[in-house]
């Protein structure tokens, strides 16, 4: 059986199960999809989107999608949502094997205007709330997309009304525990005008469980709105990961976006915006990988109408035999005049073996516009090195501490303490320190207020 | 402390030194002067141990020990300390961190306790007054963004922090306008004592003025080719290295001679 079989099968296997099964246009939508992805295929090396990134191994195992039935040790569910919160007064949403879990999840006091609750949830009380958004030609959409769409047995949605604001940030948590699983978290989030929230989309698995992850995320941004959207990626080891991250930003409105990519085996993360009239938008980013892993982003800002700004920082550090790849494409459509675009990509490679393809890509139809790019590929500063040496620090502590420094720059641009935090040790714990005798206690503690970065050397 | 017996070194396969002595006691401050690609900042880059440089002869002692066996980190913890000619720039790593991690290497290497937070600003902030430097500062990161002067009084404030025995000072007046160039000499001279000595590796007498040396050294082709008092300097202020150019070998060898006599 091939790909388009198997999941076809799949379908057919899980359908009934599906939210909102019931509802005519989402089963017309979801049948479309199927048919969409069926006519795609699993991409291949020869997709120029999909040239560094091999999935033919994906494609060989049987990852399947799981029936409601399956239901993971409660226990240990609920060390796992202990241990991976961030704060608790932040809003959590849990997910396990992509079915949303009342009990696991908390919503403390929302404001009149936001409903914030699963697809299930919604599709049952108020289904028109997610219509207008859960198909639509607007987003873009590649094969996983579609299969995302059809297969989607929830996810998130985040609805903020006109001048709604959501103080608390937003954690959707997603655990995957099933072994050979396969999960198509769908989620929404939809800022009304002047609205303002900010969400956590983290995806976590079982150490050593083989599941594949396929989550698609959409984001309306209203007019004047603002929407702050984090994506921390810690798959287990064996996972595979496919993300998009589709946002959609009216005039004046702002998005951020933030992915850090330290899990799974093979992560590719698909993450576009597009511009309205003097709209902003961030893009940052940070993956780590070893071992044989691969890490691929791909991001896509349009510029379609005038003064809109965008500003993007990927930062990669590579060890072992890993991979990483970074393509990152800014349109500038003719009527975008006035377009400020900045964009980096920097990456340290840590050994012979690791590899990096980065491709800043730059299409400009506007004659009045200022667009910069740049990438850098390096290894750690044999300068600065011998420099933290001379002042007493052994080698693994210098170039800890180096390695630290090149990916705290983009942990310096996220707000949120609580997650800082958790990136920091996560980041600490991966360090070559070996045997010194500095304690990155101290760095954690000491780490000034606030420290710009405009621009790191090129190595 | 230091013994330097015909020492050589190169780079990329270009040797740069050739066969140098030198003997420097504690409380002793030598100046080794000599003009440009005559090997003096390979002199200090090499006594720090780094590691582009091909030790090919010669032994170097230190209290009595190799120290050409030692990692650069080593040579920091048993007190030798380079300020360099050109600090790097390390975007991320605050100017606090350093200061802190690398003290309490040094001091943990001497069997003392670390530093707790307070004591440490208390320290810093002490030495901070001697080299003229604002407490923004410290939550810089390590040299980004400073100007030339900045740098090189920050590259003093850790030598004040870090209190070597052995302080070699690598072209540290380069770049420094008079009133930073005063700054520096002051926080250098603060720091003079019985037990440490320094070298000042200089292309200009201008510095000496600032920083009264004991022993003067020229430095040509890789050797030192005469040693001398504080007098040498002006001369060769005077002169110009030229004058040691043009083969007068006997006179410039006796002179090493008589150098090494007088520091024995």
């Amino acid at each position: 059986m091939n790909a388009i079989e198997r999941y076809s099968a799949d379908f057919a296997r899980v359908k009934s199960t599906l939210p909102g099964s019931s509802i005519d246009w989402l089963q017309e939508a979801r049948r479309d999809a199927l048919s969409r992805f069926a006519e795609r295929g699993i991409p291949t090396t020869r997709d120029e989107d999909w040239k560094y990134t091999d999935v033919t191994s994906l494609e060989k195992r049987a990852l399947f999608a799981l029936l409601p039935t399956a239901r993971a040790d409660a226990a240990a569910l609920a060390a796992s949502v202990e241990r991976l919160a961030l704060a608790a007064e932040y809003h959590l949403l849990v997910f396990v094997d992509g079915r949303y879990d009342r009990d696991l999840s908390r919503l403390v006091g929302l404001p009149a205007g936001a409903t914030i609750s699963s697809m299930a949830e919604v599709l049952e009380r108020d289904p028109g709330l997610m219509e207008a958004h859960f198909v639509s030609e607007l987003w873009p959409h590649g094969a996983f997309g579609w299969l995302n769409t059809a297969l989607a047995s929830d996810g998130a949605v985040v609805h903020l009304d006109a001048d709604t604001v959501v103080e608390q940030p937003v954690h959707l948590l997603f655990l995957a525990t099933g072994n050979a699983s396969a999960v198509h978290p769908a989620n929404l989030i939809v800022a009304g005008n002047s609205a303002r929230v900010t969400v956590i989309e983290h995806y976590a698995g079982d150490d050593g469980a083989t599941y594949f992850t396929n989550a698609l995320t959409h984001v309306v941004v209203g007019e004047n709105a603002n929407v702050t959207h984090y994506k921390l990626q810690q798959e287990s080891a064996k996972a595979f990961h496919v993300a998009g991250i589709h946002a959609r930003q009216a005039a004046r409105g702002r998005f951020a976006s933030h992915s850090i990519s330290l899990g799974a085996h093979l992560a590719r993360i698909d993450i576009s915006t597009h511009l309205a009239a003097a709209s902003h938008c961030e893009l940052n980013g940070l993956y780590l990988a070893d071992g044989r892993r691969h890490v691929d982003h791909h991001t896509r800002i349009d510029h379609a109408e005038p003064d809109a700004t965008s500003s993007e920082v990927y930062r990669g550090i590579l060890d072992g035999g890993a991979r990483g790849v970074f393509n990152g494409k800014v349109v500038v459509h003719q009527d975008a005049q006035r377009t400020d675009a900045k964009q980096e990509n920097h990456n340290l490679l840590l050994s012979k073996n690791a590899e990096i393809d980065t491709k800043p890509e730059l299409e400009i139809y506007a004659d009045d516009v200022k667009c910069t790019h740049g990438a850098t590929i390096g290894q750690l500063d044999d300068e600065m090195l011998f420099y933290l040496r001379s002042r007493g620090l052994d080698e693994a502590a210098a170039r800890s501490l180096l390695i630290y420094a090149f990916a705290h720059d983009i942990i310096d641009r996220m707000a949120l303490q609580p997650l800082r935090k958790r990136l920091e040790r996560q980041l600490v714990e991966r360090l070559p320190l070996g045997s010194t005798e500095l304690s990155f206690s101290e760095l954690l503690e000491e780490a000034p207020p606030h420290q710009t970065m405009n621009e790191s050397r090129p190595t | 402390m230091l013994k330097v017996k015909n020492l050589q070194a190169r780079i990329e396969g270009k040797e740069i030194l050739r066969g140098l002595d030198l003997d420097v006691n504690a409380g002793e401050v030598h100046a080794i002067m000599g003009p440009n690609g005559s090997g003096k900042s390979t002199l200090a880059q090499v006594l720090a141990g780094r590691e582009n440089y091909e030790v090919t002869g010669g032994t170097v002692e230190y209290d009595g020990g190799n120290l050409l066996e030692l990692a650069p980190e080593e040579r920091a913890r048993a007190g030798l300390f380079l300020a360099f000619q050109y600090p790097v720039e390390i975007p991320g790593v605050s100017n606090v961190y350093l200061l802190k991690a690398a003290l309490n290497a040094v001091r943990k290497h001497r069997g003392e306790p670390e530093l707790d937070a307070m004591d440490f600003l208390t320290l810093v902030k002490d030495r901070m007054k001697l080299v003229e430097i604002s407490q923004e500062f410290l939550y810089r990161a390590v040299n980004e963004g400073f100007s030339g002067g900045e740098k090189k009084r920050n590259e003093i404030l850790q030598m004040a922090v870090l209190e070597p025995r052995l302080a070699i000072l690598d072209e540290t007046d380069s770049g420094l306008d008079i009133d930073a160039l005063k700054i520096v000499a002051n926080g250098v001279n603060s720091l003079r004592s019985p037990e440490r000595a320094i070298i000042l590796v200089t292309h200009y007498q201008r510095l000496l003025n600032y920083i009264v040396p004991d022993f003067v050294h020229v430095l040509q082709d890789g050797r030192i080719v005469k040693s001398g008092g504080r007098e040498l300097a002006l001369e060769l202020e005077e002169r110009g290295y030229s004058w040691l150019e043009g083969g007068d070998q006997a006179a410039a060898q006796s002179a090493v001679r008589a150098g090494a006599g007088k520091q024995a």
